[in-house]
């Protein structure tokens, strides 16, 4: 009879052999465009163009087909029950985990713990490691590209604490001035935390340099990796940061997962975040001994059917390969910075030297929101706005940009379609 | 399926362009800013008024077309009208723009402000077009705090 894992993963084999081995070999887009069913849709009678990917990844049907086999098939409670049903998914639930970590090049299982997000993750540091070893007069050093996500919890933690939150600037290119950073990290700096790939610029920081920088200063680095994870190879390992937040529906899983990465010795040695049922080994009302890691920091019934299509996420796109993922995307970027940048009015915001995934740009006298309404009218999805990077956008002293993402199936006809929408554009508001 | 020129008519894309009484009135009795966090929007109404009636309307910000022509097309239409006169038209105007029925008896001509009619079927630019309204009626008010069409 087989065992729990093997029947898991024979049915989640079967789906993936379909799509995956016509991809294994060679970086195919239109057959992987073919994966994701949703890239079918219409907006307003027009094929979609789907450019937000900073905002929300599309999903292959290899993550729909997780999704529906585990409510399907063997939805039970994780950990818990003794029956099969809830040994099949508590095992789908972990090997989950064990692939997290070996996407990420993660020593070991115990350090991967699962959230709602990335921003939840970084709640999570700033509210345990935070609150337990910053005291009143301690530093944390920030940049100034960061998402509110990575602002936010940490003036919250200065305004409890009487801690000083400092803030590395960047250059007009949207480059961290890596000299200004370093004179900001001083014998008070307790904790630094940073985007590894701007959700705004696109900037892609030297994030292997900063952790060695903080290191020498004693000081704890957390990097917000929600960028990134879906265009780079991340080796969390070869970063030696100490946390590393991932969001879940950016890297082309379901919404309401992601994880934390913490170095086991940390983990350890942090408080519980939130107390419930499965972080504890015992309750009694006199004391209640919290449970081991992962599981301290993972209270109560998790998403479980998203963390196993996040699953069958990650096995699609190792099959396809981080690396043939980045190069494609990182020409598509090439072709796109040109094809649109050499528009006459249009400004650039963000262009650092290493980017990734994000194209930011205003059209001289016209609103981003306008630029938006007319391009959706085109079938064409953008995002206007501040992205959640209102200091970034006061920088670069514009109200907002227009944002154009990519995933890896977009295509070179996609960023025509942009760029002739754009033209249009220009023509409604001349 | 919505037609963008239903949305972007040439008096909204005029008045977007060229903005009517855009600038600040120093000796302001009433004012107020408003803020649309959405998409960055914002306005600043500036008003006197004299027995109850608004001798002078004007406004400064930045923001997109939709906004801009809105809170253009509210000054031109305000100057000269008294409180309630402004207030009905408040409540006209934010009807049309949500898309319901504009009462038929004692409603105020809206005048050009019927340009906006196409806003309804644009539900994220509503708050675009109502957004120098909201500020209006903080100014009338003499609230203290920011406006938002949240």
């Amino acid at each position: 009879m087989a065992t729990v894992r093997e029947y898991v993963n024979a049915a989640i084999k079967e789906k993936l052999s379909e799509q995956g081995e016509l991809q294994a070999r060679t970086f195919d887009v239109r057959k992987i465009r073919e994966d994701f069913p949703i890239l079918k849709q219409k907006m307003h009678g027009k094929p979609l163009v789907y450019l937000d990917n900073a905002a929300t990844s599309q999903k292959p049907q290899a993550v729909i087909d997780a999704l529906l086999h585990y409510y399907t098939q063997y939805n039970a409670n994780i950990h818990r029950g003794v029956y099969l049903l809830s040994e099949r998914s508590t095992q789908a639930y972990e090997d989950a985990r064990v692939k997290l970590q070996r996407f990420i090049n993660a020593p070991d299982p115990r350090e991967i713990i699962y959230v709602r997000g990335s921003t939840e993750g970084i709640n999570l540091v700033a509210q345990t490691y935070g609150r337990q070893h910053l005291s009143v007069g301690d530093e944390i050093l920030i940049t100034a590209m960061e998402h509110h996500s990575n602002i936010v919890p940490w003036q919250m933690l200065c305004e409890e604490k009487g801690c000083l939150l400092r803030v590395g600037p960047i250059n007009d290119r949207g480059e961290l001035i890596l000299g200004e950073f370093a004179k900001l990290i001083n014998d008070r700096t307790r904790f630094v935390s940073v985007a590894h790939v701007s959700n705004a610029l696109g900037t892609i920081n030297p994030v292997k340099q900063i952790v060695e920088m903080a290191h020498a200063k004693g000081a704890v680095v957390l990097v917000d990796g929600a960028q990134a994870a879906p265009h780079l190879k991340i080796d969390v390992q070869a970063l030696g940061c100490d946390f590393y937040a991932i969001s879940g529906h950016k890297l082309f899983g379901p919404t309401g997962i992601g994880v934390l990465y913490g170095k086991a010795k940390l983990l350890e040695s942090m408080p519980p975040y939130q107390g419930g049922g499965d972080m504890i080994l015992s309750v009694t009302f006199e004391k209640t001994l919290y449970n081991h890691i992962p599981n301290k920091f993972e209270a109560g019934t998790p998403n479980i059917a998203a963390a196993i299509g996040w699953g069958a996420a990650l096995d699609y796109l190792t099959r396809i390969g981080m690396e043939n993922i980045t190069s494609y995307e990182h020409a598509l970027l090439t072709y796109a910075t040109e094809a649109i940048g050499q528009i006459p009015g249009v400004r650039l915001i963000g262009t650092a030297r290493e980017k990734a995934g994000v194209l930011s740009f205003m059209l001289e006298g016209i609103h981003p929101h306008d630029v938006g309404t007319v391009l959706d009218q085109e079938g064409i999805a953008v995002r206007t706005g501040h992205h959640c990077a209102q200091p970034v956008m006061e920088r670069f002293g514009v109200p907002a940009t227009v944002r154009a993402s990519l995933a890896f199936y977009n295509t070179k006809q996609e960023i025509n379609a942009l760029a002739a929408g754009l033209e249009h554009v220009k023509g409604m508001f001349a | 399926m919505s037609d963008l020129s239903s949305l972007y008519q040439e008096v909204i894309l005029d008045h977007a362009k060229r903005p009517r009484n855009f600038h600040m009135i120093p000796d302001a009795d009433h004012h107020a800013n408003g803020y649309n966090p959405l998409c960055g929007d914002k306005v600043t109404i500036y008003l006197t008024l004299v027995d109850d009636r608004i001798t002078d309307i004007s406004f400064q910000g930045s923001g997109c077309a939709i906004s801009t022509a809105s809170a253009s097309i509210l000054t031109e239409t305000l100057k000269g009208k008294t409180r309630a006169e402004a207030e009905a038209i408040f409540e006209a105007f934010h009807s049309l723009v949500t898309g319901q029925p504009v009462k038929s008896t004692g409603a105020p001509a809206l005048g050009k402000l019927a340009v906006f009619s196409g806003v309804c079927e644009f539900p994220v630019r509503v708050k675009c077009a109502s957004l120098a309204w909201h500020t209006l009626r903080s100014a009338l008010e003499g609230s203290p705090t920011v406006a938002s069409t949240e």
